[in-house]
């Protein structure tokens, strides 16, 4: 369409005010927020799909991009598991419950749930790699009938840094999902599940269905590597192996460039993308 | 389209007429270049219709190199468009245009930029045909020609205008001084445009292999030609300011001292410096030179993002007479291409840093 007979358009850079309902501290440097669009009507209307992402603004500080926690099974808030890592970031720490922020989305394609459904679901997750996965988790437990296995592997550096620690555990004594739990190192001396890397847990999990198995995994950029070799070795096929990737956003609606991958952009094509995506555009982990 | 002939001596007086109503733009030399500049009615005299190419591109007026996008208050974030205003642009080489067109398919569609959008909506283009210097690639980009994205286009036929009216706002500003306007070419003007055309396609002396660059920079992804760039590339990020395609940009909050509001400023930035796909936490998707390059020209040669088609490259020259040690769509394509080229950047691998 020419651009002169474009209607008025709405501004999509528009922060939406959002309120902080509940912050608490996971770890050290990660705090889990709860937030809530002002607008009622706007907060219950609020559709997404696991993996996708927000911007989020602080006054004066600025805006950056986060992954959502929540699943949007559970409509009216959003959650975030935000690390303490940058000026926007930083800014947001210091903010009480109560506080305004802004927010707009949500952005970027999320995972293919309707293709998951009726299949296996291993999930791989490497220390904050929990917080976008922790939505599509959440969704195949409040939709269970829709997933045949649901796996979890979850990788952390110590016990302190596992974020949603009680959860997993919780976790791990439900009869319908496996759970294995590792850190690289126990530094309590009261950790009674596997030390290693997440790699170490491939073992416990038994008789795939690869061609019947989606693989989701989110973790750091080393991490990838490795677990991708895991997966080929138990033949899952590359396009059913998933992964959702970071990088720097300036807009998340295709306009500021920063999120190019040759040429693709993160936050339109990703942030999720398939182990094929990876092998054909090369510059992607 | 309607193609009507103007003459050329009131070339002048009908752009005077548009200056009454409003604000006119258009090219001003200005020390030895030529830029796009505000052009009060009675300074018309002033504009140079000789030029090549200005030092920025269009976009500067759609997208300007650093505007408010938001005031900030402790009530939140309130929309500035202030700095958008009615506009008549004249002068806008087929390059030019094409690199608008370019754009408006990154900010006018999927999400459209509201801010980009009304400004232009706002800015009536009016283009100018316009004669190739030794570094138009024009015509290797299929830019040399333009058949859409204006609202007038004027082709110079030395003693009159052959004007074709591309808009129904076009068409408008022809109704303020209809008299200057004749209608109907007779045979002897279309051989003359022909002619011009002919002449014109012979004139371009520099060429690009640009329909082989796609396929040649996937092959090449691996090529020490990237790493030679890489090493002579002053990561300053003139190529983005100049390039008609480029559209990266930077958004920051600014906060005032007292109780001013803030603002959400949006900056051109560039592909080429360090900080661009820099993470909070430090992780550098793009630390070295060579791949920040190597996205530039993947941008201008390869493909647009998936959802916007082409290469962007308009073949307008910027790169060429901009950058500082030689890295421009010429002799990248070159290299590209296997030939020998006499480039800084070649020299500074081979001899001055070998």
């Amino acid at each position: 369409m020419k651009v002169e007979n474009k209607s008025n358009q709405t501004n999509p850079f528009l922060p939406e005010p959002a309120r902080i309902v509940r912050a608490y501290h996971l770890t050290q440097d990660v705090k889990f927020f709860q937030v809530r669009l002002v607008d009622m009507e706007k907060a219950l209307s609020f559709r997404y799909r696991p993996g996708q992402f927000a911007m989020i603004s602080v006054l004066g500080a600025g805006e950056a991009p986060f992954s959502i926690s929540s699943t949007p099974s559970r409509p009216g808030l959003l959650e975030f598991c935000i690390r303490k890592v940058g000026t926007v970031t930083n800014a947001l720490f210091r903010l009480k419950e109560n506080s305004l922020i802004g927010l707009r989305g949500p952005y970027g394609n999320g995972f293919p749930i309707e293709a998951m459904e009726g299949k296996d679901v291993l999930i791989v997750v490497g220390g904050l790699g929990a917080a976008p996965l922790r939505s599509v988790l959440l969704y195949c437990l409040d939709n269970r009938d829709q997933f045949r296995r649901v796996i979890v592997l979850y990788g952390s550096k110590r016990p302190a840094e596992m974020i949603f620690r009680e959860e997993y555990f919780d976790l791990k004594k439900r009869s319908d999902l496996e759970c294995h739990l590792a850190v690289d190192a126990d530094d309590t001396g009261t950790w009674t599940e596997n030390i290693g890397v997440v790699t170490t847990l491939f073992p416990k999990v038994k008789e795939v269905d690869p061609a019947n198995t989606y693989a989701l995994v989110c973790g750091p950029p080393v991490m990838y590597k490795f677990v991708i070799k895991e997966l080929i070795k138990l033949n899952i096929p590359k396009h059913q192996i998933l992964m959702t990737l970071e990088r720097r956003m300036k807009c998340g609606v295709g306009k500021c460039g920063h999120c190019a991958i040759d040429y693709i952009y993160t936050c339109l094509d990703g942030p999720v993308f398939t182990y094929w995506d990876v092998l054909h555009m090369r510059e992607l982990i | 389209m309607r193609i009507l002939k103007l003459k050329r001596q009131n070339l002048f007086p009908f752009l005077q007429a548009i200056s009454n109503g409003a604000e006119l733009w258009g090219p001003i030399k200005k020390d030895n270049q030529t830029i796009f500049n505000f052009v009060p009615t009675e300074e018309i005299a002033k504009l140079n219709l000789n030029f090549t190419r200005t030092l920025l591109p269009p976009k500067k007026l759609f997208v300007p190199p650093s505007f408010i996008m938001f005031q900030v208050t402790n009530k939140g974030y309130q929309e500035d468009y202030s700095w958008i205003k009615e506009r008549v642009l004249f002068g806008l080489h087929p390059c030019d245009l094409h690199g608008l067109l370019n754009l408006d398919r990154i900010f006018a569609q999927n999400f459209p930029d509201s801010y980009y959008v009304q400004a232009r909506q706002k800015t009536l283009l009016l283009g100018l045909s316009c004669w190739p210097d030794d570094y138009c690639l024009c015509q290797s980009t299929h830019t040399d020609i333009i058949e859409e994205g204006f609202d007038l286009f004027f082709t110079d036929l030395e003693d009159y205008y052959l004007v074709w009216i591309g808009s129904s706002k076009g068409d408008d500003l022809i109704r303020l001084k209809p008299e200057f306007f004749e209608e109907g070419l007779n045979e002897k003007d279309i051989e003359s445009y022909i002619k011009w055309r002919e002449r014109r396609a012979q004139a371009f002396k520099t060429k690009i292999n640009f329909v082989f660059m796609p396929d040649l920079m996937e092959l090449k992804y691996n090529s020490p030609l990237w790493e030679k760039a890489g090493a002579a590339c002053l990561a300053c990020g003139s190529c983005s300011m100049v390039c008609p395609t480029c559209n990266c940009y930077n958004v920051r909050d600014e906060i005032s001292l007292g109780n001013k509001p803030g603002r959400r400023v949006r900056e051109w930035d560039s592909c080429t410096l360090l900080e661009y796909s820099l993470v909070a936490g430090g992780e550098n998707f793009r630390e070295k030179k060579s791949s920040r390059l190597k996205l530039w020209y993947t941008h201008k040669l390869q493909a647009f993002g998936s959802k916007f088609g082409k290469p962007s490259c308009v073949g307008c020259g910027r790169c060429l007479v901009t950058c500082p040690v030689g890295i421009n769509v010429k002799s990248i394509s070159d290299s590209l291409e296997g030939q020998k080229v006499d480039a800084f950047w070649v020299r500074f691998s081979e001899e001055v840093r070998p």
